[in-house]
């Protein structure tokens, strides 16, 4: 059997090839309840429905801020929510040119047998809760492996798992009508130079997409969200040039060129630093038949969530802050960064050793409701 | 996995061993216990990384292609029969001599692909024939492989064997001037093909380029799914999709250094027997839809084969694929589709040979034109435009 050819290949396409627009990116606001209650402790905030909505918001009635982006990527809960007028956010984003996006895993669970390797949760009833989210207005979809690197890591049983966990997803979101975002991120923690996140990388995406072609995934309807090629968080820091040349020849190395865009996760980067080295990489003369640009959260909302701090007075300030790295990010996807917005704030390193988005027991109940009816207008 | 019989050190390559160090890749066997976690880094730190990119870059150059002669030789007896001549070394020579002297060959051709015998000749005059292709900026080439045989387990299918003694005669070639290697396989359709002949040919290919750039050759990475057949270009693709994502697999987990290989696919076309005929056009989207969706870009250049399609035939293809910007160099490394026109201008008399040479650029441009995506097949020859598909054909 050759690739995914159903009711929704073309609409996937265009769609993959829209987010993929060169100037344009995306937003990771997908924050599970437990997650953005940490963003809210940092900033003194309650983490209450109102506070999320309210957040979300802010973010997506910027002024002026959706022209950069392509895709924004939701938490199930954020789908339902509207603005304080009423308007729901998908209309929000559809009006101003951006696709909605869905968190679809529910997060990771530990190997049994390995050394705290992760696999991801999430495939059950996955197809009808795809339906359900594209008939809610998403048309795109993201789900996270998790892999990292050390003495014995990843393990082939680790790659094998979150290959095959990626490819799974992918194909039931196509069948689906949504653009599978495949996230097999390697984790920047350790103290390994970049030579071996390089060979860990290339070793990981040849695996990752031969399992997406072993399970038929149109990969003209698919985009990638890696890591870049760093030095691990413990290691020395090197240029940015160095950064993008080792990432872009890894990708040359194993990502085909049917794939329309890779759009980088941030991973602990400071601001600047993942806006710089996208930059960096889109200005380098060589063969890059995919665009790239960016799927970030943190490095897109930390200066922001600052800004705000939960108060309604500071909501026009905070706007004016993600406007701007937005519209740095959308020049670093043309090579056209030239430094500098945001100032201290943007540099400030977002790594926390060992993050998680949220590790469970494999015994623990699977959190929130699992399917939601659509609200009605 | 069946391989593992052929990995044994034979006489030969423990002769080499102790002759030449291994390259910096090895390790002393103290540190194997804790090496067993620690896999090198993908060939970057191979001595020969540098040259295969290089190589590899000047056979993918563009306007230029592969002229591939390296029929064993009893199927180059088959050639010369065709035009009356016996299967002699002489004859061999001969011919060879007439496509390797052509003047101004290097503007068409970037590589040529020898057979052994071949690698050591010379002209009549003496000089070697790797010295000839040198001063022609053309790149030598050697087929390594020792041909095909019956897979036993499968549907009636072939796979390809040589890994014996491969990394000693390897280097040898790289010694007489070999810079490239070649190795061929192939892929039925009508059979299945098997998940095991697949796989099978795959692996083949992997540990045949790992040992190539191992010993400083550029290995050309050939796994023919063969024209025979009823299917539909459907299928092809289907098939196609299937062998290349199962080749870059292993290649990738043989740690060979994509920059320094060459791809030689044959194109996404029907079977020979299928009802309906395919556009160049339609050829081209099919083909290229595979290349896009199974080669990175890291591989830089695509040597397609024509596998019987007629000169002409070959040529137009290879034209509609060029017709805007890839991220590989697409091109061609034929042999009929390049010899045929050359073999029946010849005819074996030395009153033909420069007429014949001239048919042998005459192709080369065209293919040249092909390969920039300027083709026009406006004034070729009758003869250009016979097909040469044979049923079962084998090499």
């Amino acid at each position: 059997m050759t690739a995914y050819r159903g009711k929704y290949a073309d609409e996937l396409i265009a769609n993959a090839a829209y987010i993929a627009t060169p100037g344009k990116g995306i937003l990771a606001a997908d924050e599970s309840t437990g997650t953005i209650g940490k963003r809210f402790a940092g900033i003194n905030v309650e983490n209450v429905e109102e506070n999320r909505r309210a957040l979300r918001e802010l973010l997506f009635t910027t002024p002026g801020a959706l022209q950069y982006l392509s895709g924004v990527i939701l938490f199930e809960e954020t789908l339902y929510q509207k603005t304080a007028d009423g308007k729901p956010f998908v209309d929000v984003l559809k009006e101003g040119g951006v696709l909605p996006g869905i968190k679809v895993d529910k997060g990771v669970v530990e190997l049994a047998g390995t050394n705290g390797e992760t696999t991801t949760q999430g495939l059950d009833n996955l197809g009808q809760r795809c339906a359900q989210y594209y008939a809610a207005g998403a048309r795109f979809a993201k789900w996270r492996a998790v892999l990292k690197i050390g003495p014995t890591e990843p393990s082939p049983l680790s790659i094998l798992e979150n290959a095959n966990g990626l490819a799974r997803y992918a194909i039931i979101c196509q069948e689906n009508g949504l653009v599978p975002i495949v996230e097999p991120e390697i984790l920047v923690d350790g103290p390994h130079d970049i030579d071996k996140c390089a060979e860990v990388s290339e070793r990981v995406l040849a695996a990752v997409y031969k399992s997406l072609n072993d399970h038929h995934v149109l990969l003209e309807g698919t985009l990638l969200k890696p890591n870049m090629v760093t030095p691990g968080s413990e290691s020395k820091k090197v240029a940015n040039e160095v950064i993008a040349e080792y990432t872009v020849r890894t990708l040359q190395r194993t990502v085909p060129p049917a794939v329309p865009g890779i759009m980088f996760l941030s991973g602990g980067q400071s601001e600047e630093e993942a806006t710089l080295n996208l930059n960096a990489m889109n200005k380098l003369q060589t063969k890059k038949p995919w665009t790239l640009s960016f799927s970030y959260g943190r490095a897109l909302q930390q200066s922001t969530l600052k800004a705000w701090g939960g108060k309604p007075e500071n909501v026009q300030k905070a706007q004016a802050v993600f406007l701007a790295r937005a519209k740095a990010n959308s020049e670093a996807t043309l090579g056209k960064y030239t430094g500098g917005a945001g100032g201290a704030d943007a540099s400030e390193s977002l790594h926390v050793k060992d993050y998680k988005h949220k590790v469970m027991a494999a015994d623990a109940p699977i959190e929130g409701p699992v399917v939601r009816k659509a609200m009605v207008a | 996995m069946a391989l593992t019989s052929l990995v044994k050190l034979n006489a030969t390559s423990s002769q080499f061993i102790a002759q030449n160090p291994f390259n910096q890749r090895r390790r002393s066997p103290s540190l194997l216990a804790t090496r067993r976690f620690s896999l090198p880094i993908r060939a970057s730190s191979s001595s020969y990384a540098d040259e295969l990119v290089k190589t590899a870059k000047s056979i993918a150059s563009p306007g230029r292609g592969i002229l591939a002669i390296d029929e064993s030789n009893a199927t180059c007896g088959k050639r010369l029969a065709s035009i009356g001549l016996d299967n002699t070394e002489a004859h061999r020579q001969a011919y060879r001599q007439l496509l390797l002297t052509t003047p101004g060959l290097g503007e068409y051709i970037s590589g040529a692909i020898l057979f052994e015998e071949t690698l050591y000749q010379s002209t009549t005059d003496g000089k070697k024939f790797v010295d000839c292709l040198r001063d022609e900026n053309i790149v030598p080439g050697i087929k390594v492989d020792k041909g095909l045989s019956p897979l036993p387990g499968s549907n009636n299918e072939s796979w390809c064997q040589g890994l014996d003694g491969l990394a000693s005669r390897s280097a040898e070639y790289y010694k007489q001037g070999a810079r490239f290697a070649k190795w061929r396989t192939v892929v039925s359709v009508p059979c299945g093909p098997s998940a095991l002949a697949v796989k099978e040919a795959a692996w083949g290919l992997a540990r045949y380029a790992a040992i190539s750039q191992d010993n400083g050759l550029v290995p050309i990475v050939e796994p023919e799914i063969l024209l025979d057949g009823d299917h539909s270009i459907d299928r092809t693709l289907e098939v196609a999709e299937r062998v290349w994502a199962e080749v870059f697999y292993y290649l990738a987990q043989s740690n060979v250094l994509f920059e320094g290989i060459l791809l030689k696919p044959s194109m996404v076309t029907p079977g020979a027997e299928h009802k309906e005929k395919a556009s160049p056009e339609t050829i081209a989207e099919y083909t290229l839809t595979m290349l896009r969706r199974r080669v990175p870009p890291a591989v830089p250049g695509i040597m397609f084969l024509s596998g019987g399609q007629s000169e002409v035939e070959a040529t137009l293809n290879l034209n509609a694929m060029n017709q805007s910007p890839n991220p590989w160099h697409v091109s061609f490394s034929y042999a009929r589709a390049l010899q045929n026109s050359v073999l029946k201008t010849w005819q074996g008399r030395p009153e033909n040979i420069e007429a014949a040479q001239k048919a042998l650029l005459i192709r080369a441009k065209a293919n040249s034109l092909a390969q920039l995506g300027r083709y026009s097949a406006k004034g070729e020859s009758e003869e250009a435009k016979k097909g040469m598909f044979v049923k079962g054909y084998t090499y």
